[in-house]
This record gives C-alpha cells, sequence and structure tokens, in this order.
C-alpha cells in the first residue's frame, strides 16, 4: 500500500519517553497537520520517518519497503527540518546541483524560478543566511524535490507574513499541479488550518487525535452572547473553554447544536482549530 | 470573494457562493472559463479538496461544467438559474433578519418601507 506507516513506534532519549507506542499511518497524496506541543515528540517521529534517529522498538515503512537503513524507501522521503545539514560554504546554486545527484527528480529550474519569487541571492553560501531565508531555501528545495512523500519541519520559522502566505500558496499550487503527500509539523494553527486535509494531533508522545480536519471541527461549536444566556446553555453541556469580555460571554462545546435549543439571541460559529488544540493539549 | 473561517458556514459552500457571485456580476461571463481549483484552493490558501467539493455543487446545479482536460465553464443560463435560485432564498437570507432585527430596534414595517424606498432612489 502506498503510504508511510508506522507500527508501535517508542524512542527514549535517556530518562525521556519521547514516542510511547506509536502507529500511525500517512497516505498517498493528502496534506497532514502534525500538530503538537513543544517536547510532545513531533521532531522525533519526523527523524525516526526520516531515517535521522532510530527507533527504540517497532516498524516503519514507506510504500510497504522498511524504512531503516533503505536508500529505495529513503529516496521517496524529503525531510525539511530546523538543522541546515548541507555544508556551510556551499553556495546555494551549488545545493540545488547537489540534491540533483540525490534526488533526481529534483527541478532545479523550478527551485530558481521560487529563488526568484522569494528574492534568495543563489550566489550566497549556506552560512551567510538569515533565519528567515535559511527557511525560505530549505522550503526551495522541499517545494522542488518532488518525492512522493515530504516532511516539513516547522518550515515557516522565521518566515515574515508576506512570506508565510507566498509559502501556503506556493505549496498549493505545488501539490494542484502534482499531488504528493506533505506533512506540516507546526505551531501556527490558525494558518494552516485551511491548507491541511488530515490532522494528527500528539501530546506527551501519544497520538491523541488522527482524523480530518473537517470531522474534527464538526465535532463542536462556539456560542457567544449575554453571559446570563450562555451560562444557562451551556449548562449540563461538555464544555471545552469560556472566554469572558465584560457581559459577553463565549463558550466552546463539544457536541453537535441543536439549532431549535439555542436561543435567538446566542450567535453560533464554527469551534477554531487553536482553540480546540490548546483545550485538547492542555496537561 | 472573501472567505470568513470563523463563521459557521463550511468553506466549502463560501467556495460555492463565492463563484456563484462572480458570476451574478457577470465577472465570470457565460460560457467562460472560471478559474482551476489550484488557482482557487492556493488563492485562498485552503485544501484542494475543500475547493473542489464546492465547485462540485455548482457541478451538480449544472451553474458550471467541466471540460476534460481543458478546465471548467460557466454554463449558458447559469445567470438566470442562480437568479431564480437566489429570489426564492430572498426571503429567508435578506427579510427573516431584517425583520427580526427592526423589532428589536422598534421599526415598524412602514419605517422599514420607506427605508428601502430610499435605498431603491439612490
Amino acid at each position: 500500500m502506498n503510504c508511510i506507516e508506522l507500527k508501535d513506534i517508542s524512542k527514549s532519549f535517556g530518562a525521556t519517553q519521547a514516542l510511547r507506542g506509536v502507529s500511525l499511518r500517512f497516505e498517498e497524496n493528502k496534506i497532514y497537520g502534525l500538530l503538537g506541543r513543544n517536547g510532545a515528540g513531533k521532531s522525533t517521529l519526523l527523524n525516526i520517518i526520516a531515517n535521522r534517529l532510530f527507533a527504540d522498538t517497532g516498524q516503519v515503512s514507506v510504500n510497504d519497503l522498511p524504512a531503516v537503513e533503505n536508500d529505495k524507501a529513503q529516496q521517496m522521503i524529503y525531510l525539511m527540518s530546523e538543522q541546515t545539514l548541507y555544508p556551510e560554504k556551499m553556495k546555494i546554486r551549488e545545493v540545488f546541483k547537489w540534491t540533483k545527484n540525490f534526488y533526481p527528480d529534483f527541478d532545479a529550474a523550478y527551485a530558481q524560478n521560487l529563488a526568484a519569487q522569494f528574492g534568495l541571492d543563489t550566489k550566497k553560501r549556506v552560512n551567510s543566511l538569515s533565519t528567515g531565508y535559511s527557511s525560505i531555501f530549505k522550503i526551495i528545495i522541499a517545494l522542488s524535490v518532488n518525492t512522493p512523500y515530504v516532511l516539513l519541519d516547522e518550515p515557516v520559522l522565521g518566515l515574515d507574513a508576506n512570506h508565510r502566505d507566498m509559502f501556503y500558496r506556493l505549496l498549493i499550487e505545488k501539490y494542484g499541479n502534482r499531488p504528493s503527500t506533505f506533512i506540516i509539523s507546526t505551531h501556527l494553527i490558525e494558518e494552516v488550518s485551511g491548507v491541511i486535509e488530515d490532522i494528527v494531533i500528539i501530546k506527551n508522545g501519544e497520538i491523541i487525535r488522527n482524523e480530518s480536519c473537517e470531522s474534527l471541527l464538526s465535532k463542536g461549536y462556539t456560542v457567544s452572547g449575554k453571559a446570563s444566556q450562555v451560562d444557562a446553555f451551556i449548562e449540563g453541556k461538555e464544555v471545552i473553554g469560556v472566554d469572558s469580555l465584560g457581559g459577553l460571554k463565549t463558550a466552546h462545546i463539544m457536541g453537535v447544536p441543536d439549532r431549535r435549543e439555542i436561543p435567538e439571541d446566542l450567535e453560533v460559529t464554527k469551534l477554531d482549530l487553536q482553540k480546540l488544540f490548546i483545550q485538547l493539549t492542555n496537561s | 470573494m472573501k472567505l470568513d473561517f470563523e463563521s459557521s458556514k463550511p468553506i466549502f459552500l463560501q467556495i460555492a457562493e463565492g463563484v456563484e457571485d462572480a458570476i451574478l456580476s457577470g465577472a465570470f461571463p457565460e460560457g467562460e472559463q472560471i478559474p482551476s481549483i489550484t488557482e482557487l484552493s492556493a488563492s485562498y490558501k485552503i485544501n484542494p479538496a475543500t475547493a473542489l467539493k464546492g465547485i462540485n455543487l455548482l457541478v451538480d446545479e449544472e451553474i458550471v461544467y467541466k471540460k476534460r482536460g481543458v478546465g471548467m465553464f460557466v454554463n449558458q443560463g447559469a445567470t438566470e438559474k442562480l437568479q431564480q435560485i437566489r429570489r426564492e432564498q430572498f426571503f429567508d437570507s435578506y427579510i427573516a433578519g431584517l425583520v427580526e432585527e427592526a423589532k428589536r430596534l422598534g421599526l415598524t414595517a412602514e419605517d422599514i418601507k420607506t427605508m428601502i424606498e430610499r435605498g431603491f432612489s439612490k
């Protein structure tokens, strides 16, 4: 089957257990959001898939091929991470050239074109880039590499709003023109909530949610209005959070709203992913 | 067209309505091509599956049609058809809310009528 499959993956660093029996499947041609708080295990998970770390127990396979120390499997995966693993003194354009040797489908002309769009000077050396441009440089490679699975660990780190916007647009264009699986780990949940199709939420090394964005968000709703009315309405319901502002109140509720039961003065809106995430991952 | 990610109206419906609005205003004329799924999803930064779901609604209603390998086009008669649908929805979409707010503000039917006449005479 064409997917990345993790079976019962555990990993410890000394006394810290980073992943606990994670079983998960990333399917072909989907955009995933891998969400979790700092230290939840997102990067460990991605690094294990890409062979930069090895699991203590469990198996990873890519399109049914074992992923560990297997070039055939790893050729299908590109991991963009926070670390820059390219030789520091190398010029960007040389990195593009070398990438082609490791990933035959790398589109150097497209990478050059993206560099021009982002204003990245390809004559510069890897170690001379600012944090933002270092991310941009790696984003460009990730979008040009054309592997069936592209793993993006905090891709927008240090990017300004304009560049983040460009990145999401280019990602969707790329996905539309040549679909592949993108797994995006990020803290900026609001920004990706429209882009991702499926959501994986990881907490303390365990997967606590793994479903489509649409289905997760349809499991709850938000009501706002006069505090007294909101209070009366939420009585006995599964409330995951409340915000107050003077006499107004907004409550986030799990469950399906019953339109007939909701007083006319209360406004019902969609649950927002960020709120839900915070509630689900609060210790 | 502007998407409201906080609205309780699903994004795919907003996409469909946005395209409908553009057809009604003449921005997407009958017989002409509309933006592709990739163009729509990239410009609104939404997943292409969401955009496709919205556009498929319009395909089902025969507002737009797909030409294999070319793209999507506005059907002949789409404007007329949309006007018909929107007229049927007009009461629920606009009048019901208007009357509700008018009652809250203590405005009479007569007051509203005057205002509507003022709106038309502009």
